[in-house]
């Protein structure tokens, strides 16, 4: 038994990580269908992994409504949808279940203009939130908070045409501050995610990491 | 007066091929490195005055033709445009290079690719104003290659920081190492013990990546550990899901921890589950629960996209502990406006090793430092030498 939980996956995870790490350096036609062929279980794997993500999404909500939870309501609201959705990719715009889905019908309308504009409407409240946070944070209490409030007005001011209209010293203090000191963070961010990255992969593919199968640093 | 001087034009060119001066149409011809194969490349000298018009390169199966017309440039490429074929030589600019993957069969707009094995003959053409300039014919075999060679910098410079940080780690099994304090770690048992006190939950939250991003085989490793502590402090844990794979890992993770900690008992299946696969959906799913439900403490972990602020914002209204770590750079602002501690880029990778204090993943976490404090060494030395006009470091370590 600890043979299939633990032993097996390490030794998928080390062979097909070492196949990973090679492919990467082999642009032979052999090495990229091995790749490709990677990609297409990857999708199937997905495919059958999205089933048990719709039993824990249902059942989620089922517990909901069953148990007359807080907002119960919007569970059913998910259980109408889910349903309606299902009959209209069914239905096909009229071609049935078994060819590709057509691109008019009722189920591109639903999704067009309900889950696109519904997805824009709560992407637009990034606006909102960001005045929000933008507030608490460029409160000048400390050193680093009045250098961060600075360089934001510089920033946002030489973004605008009133900025340069102000002074042609803040659209270039603007550019120095994203080219210099924010090009500087974001490269040693990087650098650093790259080498943490390394080491993760290297952990995980010698086994030396395996609490992704359950059981840290067993 | 512009036809006088294109009249002078093709008369000195006319002199100058006169005069034995003959416009470079000798190719040299060879498989293409570091590609797949189906592909020949051909180089010729640049010609130094402005005679030709255009180049054609002609292909045929065998050597007395016929030769089909496999590509025509009026403006070939230039060696010097593709460094990681034929490197940063001065003399690049001296000559042109065209690829060639296929060439006309002669039947209407038909085209025939070029065969890994089969033996090409290439001739060039330079079209003049007195009529073209046929070259010898070269020959070559398209081929596949086992190693791209262009990347050696890489695969070097990988080995390196691996056998750096798996030196570490042979260190660590032996004595203690010390590791900096990583602030939002250390808050993560404050954030528990609070959620445990107020008798409120811990969301969990992960981002949008799927199982393959090493962001999020970091972030289940994290909520194993945060799952241990729930176990033990006997807190309701819940994790919020957005991909299936992650999912099942995430419940097969918590229960493990729970079933080591021995409380299999306390474990809920229902408490690691799908809010959505949609960005925007998941963000309006987990907010909604943040407000309805009022968790204490909200652990969000992993790559997030713009769904970071209107988390992390709404987090922040409802007054719960929130500790973010995540490697998008591109939120990390957001991230640290809104949230009590922040894990920036590697410790979100550090977090698992931290946490468990496993001594072997200490000392990945001392081999990554030692490597980043190499790769800063190199950074200042290339920085001088390029600020000096010595480009060698640079081109050692451009990415082709």
């Amino acid at each position: 038994m600890l043979f299939m939980t633990r032993t097996l996956p390490f030794l998928f995870c080390f062979a097909f990580g070492i196949t990973g790490f090679a492919i990467y350096y082999v642009p032979h036609q052999w090495a990229q269908s091995v790749e490709r062929e990677f990609a297409l279980w990857l999708r199937l794997v997905y495919a059958f992994s999205y089933i048990l993500g719709l039993v824990s999404l249902l059942s989620l909500h089922w517990s909901k409504i069953r148990q007359r939870q807080a907002g119960w309501a919007y569970s059913l609201v998910v259980y109408i949808s889910f349903g309606v959705m299902f009959l209209f990719v069914v239905y096909n715009d009229g071609k049935g279940p078994f060819t590709s889905q057509a691109t008019t019908g009722p189920y591109q309308w639903v999704f067009t203009s309900i889950h696109v504009a519904s997805s824009a409407t709560m992407f637009s409240l990034l606006a909102f939130y960001i005045s929000s946070a933008a507030y608490r944070t460029f409160r000048a209490r400390t050193p680093e908070a009045a250098i961060l409030l600075v360089s934001a007005i510089i920033v946002m001011l030489g973004r605008v045409p009133i900025g340069a209209y102000i002074s042609d010293v803040i659209p270039d203090t603007m550019q120095w501050l994203m080219s210099v000191p924010n090009m500087a963070a974001k490269r040693g961010i990087l650098m650093g995610v790259s080498l943490g990255a390394i080491a993760t992969s290297l952990r995980i593919i010698f086994g030396i990491e395996r609490s992704y199968l359950g059981g840290a640093g067993d | 007066m512009s036809k006088i001087a294109s009249w002078i034009a093709v008369a000195g060119v006319a002199l100058h091929v006169a005069a034995g001066a003959q416009v470079p149409v000798d190719i040299v011809a060879f498989d293409t490195p570091n590609d797949a194969g189906g592909s020949l490349t051909i180089t010729w000298p640049r010609a130094e005055m402005s005679a030709v018009s255009s180049y054609r390169v002609y292909v045929a199966t065998a050597a007395d033709g016929p030769f089909r017309l496999a590509a025509e440039s009026a403006t070939p490429g230039l060696k010097s445009g593709e460094p990681a074929l034929f490197g940063y030589d001065d003399d690049n600019e001296r000559f042109h290079v065209v690829h060639i993957r296929d060439y006309a069969t002669g039947q209407a707009d038909e085209r025939a690719p070029l065969q890994n094995g089969t033996l090409y003959f290439v001739r060039l053409g330079a079209q003049t104003a007195t009529g073209e300039v046929l070259g010898a014919v070269a020959s070559a075999v398209p081929g596949g290659n086992w190693f791209n060679t262009a990347k050696w910098n890489n695969l070097i410079l990988t080995f390196g920081l691996s056998v750096c940080i798996l030196f570490y780690i042979s260190i660590a099994r032996r004595k203690d190492l010390f590791i900096r304090r990583i602030a939002g770690l250390e808050a993560l048992d404050e954030a528990l013990g609070r959620a445990t006190e107020m008798g409120k939950s811990v969301l969990f939250i992960h981002g949008l990546k799927g199982m393959d991003q090493i962001s999020t085989i970091a972030a289940v490793n994290i909520l194993g550990c945060v799952a241990q502590r729930t176990a033990r402090f006997d807190t309701d844990l819940r994790v919020a899901n957005v991909d299936p794979v992650v999912m099942s890992v995430s419940q097969e993770m918590v229960k493990e921890a729970y079933l080591k900690e021995g409380r299999p008992d306390a474990y809920r299946p229902d408490n690691v589950f799908m809010a959505a696969t949609e960005q925007f959906s998941y963000a309006a799913a987990v907010a909604g629960m943040m407000v309805r439900e009022r968790p204490a403490a909200h652990i969000m972990m992993g790559y997030f996209y713009a769904e970071s602020l209107l988390l992390a914002e709404t987090g922040s209204t409802t007054g719960a502990i929130q500790i973010a770590g995540t490697d998008a750079y591109t939120q990390l602002p957001f991230f640290v406006t809104t949230c009590d501690y922040t894990l920036m880029g590697e410790e979100l990778y550090a977090a698992s090793a931290y946490l468990s204090r496993e001594p072997k993943l200490l000392g990945s976490l001392k081999g990554q430092d030692v490597g980043k404090a190499l790769l800063i060494g190199l950074l200042v030395v290339g920085t001088v030498v390029a600020t000096f006009g010595v480009d060698f470091l640079t081109h050692l370590f451009a990415a082709l």
